[in-house]
């Protein structure tokens, strides 16, 4: 019976070995005792580096925005690069003229503000200002906040729980953000007053992906609703449905 | 300019889930959170303008590592911290010691002190330690990102993670051993 040296048993561990020296391997292995230990070790040292050193570091939610920004397609830093490419753009823009009374990317830097939004709250150590699972308590919270008031819906058959609300600014106009939950995920859904900016997104209800996450957004009766959430489609259509269909509750 | 746009959103959906990972190795590698950003921020802008040369099919996680790594090596503590290993490499390995109560050794250790052994180590010692427990690449795939034969691939492995043992046996038993 001839030992292996520790590199071999280590290749084994990182299931780098040939299939006929693996065999022979896992056979020495379970005869010699210090081979064995030896492999014991080396395995116990892998499995503690991977714990230590998985997620060691993480990048901030400011950085993770930026890198978001510099990568989303027809971002502004698109524009940016240099003169050359912003007098080319402006050429473009002049020869298009018509193109350029297309829908307006301002509806798109609604539905990418609210993702950041979504996301800086949940890293935020004050996530909510009103804490409350109760529509009662948080409908009221944002009277005298809002020039406008909404109905929440009724969770008690649903999977939905509400976690809480705060203010948010939708561009640049006062709203609510409130922040649901289900299962493990977190859903937020902004509610303002509807605007000549976020019109080019339309009356109707249309659904996005960006990065992973998903959004719904609709208007209704001059409130624009925006819900995102790293939870499924699925789920931030069923919250909407119920959102569009909440009624004044019977006090 | 769709097709622009259509790439643009590739790259969005194949890269934005390796930042997290990209940027923990990068902090392992710079061991500075503002390089480890400047690093990140820079592969991402060369990828994304690099992209159409990326082939479909191929490994886009590895093709991505190896522009991080390649601008890490470029950079200013990239260009401080590589000495050739070449030589050591060849050079003959430390004895292991010979006393092993290798499960005792870990079972002391916490994730502090591993993590300070391992931020003590030589950054290539580092590098393929990451690469191959933490990222879990295969051999292959890192002795072609790294550039070295797999042979050496598999001593370098060997000799860091000695010198990561013999470093928590210092840490652990004290500076004797």
């Amino acid at each position: 019976m001839t030992c292996f040296p520790a590199d071999k048993i280590e290749a084994y561990l990182d299931n780098e070995l040939a299939a006929q020296e693996d065999r022979e391997m896992s056979q020495h292995l379970a005869s010699c005792h210090s081979c064995a230990a030896t492999a014991f070790g080396s395995r116990k040292l892998k499995l503690s580096v991977k714990r230590a050193a998985s997620s060691a570091f993480a990048p901030s939610a400011e950085f993770q925005a930026r890198i978001r920004r510099s990568v989303a397609p027809r971002s502004k830093s698109f524009w940016l690069p240099g003169l050359i490419f912003a007098t080319a753009a402006l050429a473009l823009a002049f020869a298009f003229a018509v193109v350029a009374l297309r829908p307006h990317p301002a509806s798109q830097d609604l539905l990418a503000e609210a993702t950041d939004m979504h996301v800086a709250a949940l890293a935020s150590t004050t996530p909510v200002d009103v804490v409350s699972t109760d529509r009662h308590t948080v409908k009221p919270w944002f009277e005298g906040r809002l020039p406008f008031t909404f109905d929440l819906p009724d969770l008690q058959n649903s999977e939905f729980r509400l976690i809480g609300g705060r203010m948010a600014y939708l561009s640049q106009s006062p709203g609510a953000q409130l922040i649901f939950g289900i299962r493990k995920h977190q859903i937020s859904v902004f509610i303002a007053q509807e605007n000549r900016e976020f019109a080019p997104l339309g009356a109707g209800s249309r659904t996005e992906q960006k990065l992973n996450f998903n959004l719904e957004t609709w208007s209704d009766h001059g409130l624009r609703y925006v819900v995102v959430s790293d939870t499924t489609m699925a789920d931030v259509n069923a919250l909407s449905g119920l959102l569009r269909t909440a009624r004044p509750p019977s006090w | 300019m769709p097709d622009d746009r259509a790439n643009a959103e590739t790259f969005e959906a194949l890269a934005m889930p390796l930042l997290a990972p990209l940027y923990n190795f990068a902090h392992w590698l710079t061991r500075d959170r503002v390089e480890a950003e400047d690093l990140v921020q820079e592969t991402y802008v060369k990828a994304l303008k690099g992209f159409s040369s990326f082939r479909p099919g191929t490994n886009f996680r590895a093709w991505m590592y190896r522009i991080l790594r390649n601008t890490f090596l470029t950079s200013r503590s990239g260009l401080k911290q590589t000495v050739s290993l070449d030589d050591e490499d060849n050079a003959v390995q430390e004895p292991a010691a010979p006393d092993n109560p290798e499960s005792l050794l870990f079972a002391q250790a916490d994730e502090q002190e591993l993590r300070r052994a391992l931020d003590q180590l030589p950054v290539a010692h580092r590098e393929i330690i990451l690469l191959c427990d933490v990222e879990e690449m295969s051999y292959k795939q890192i002795s072609e990102l790294v550039g070295i034969p797999i042979g050496t691939v598999m001593s370098r492995l060997s000799r860091a993670r000695q010198a990561m043992r013999n470093l928590l046996r210092e840490r652990v038993h004290g500076v004797s051993r």
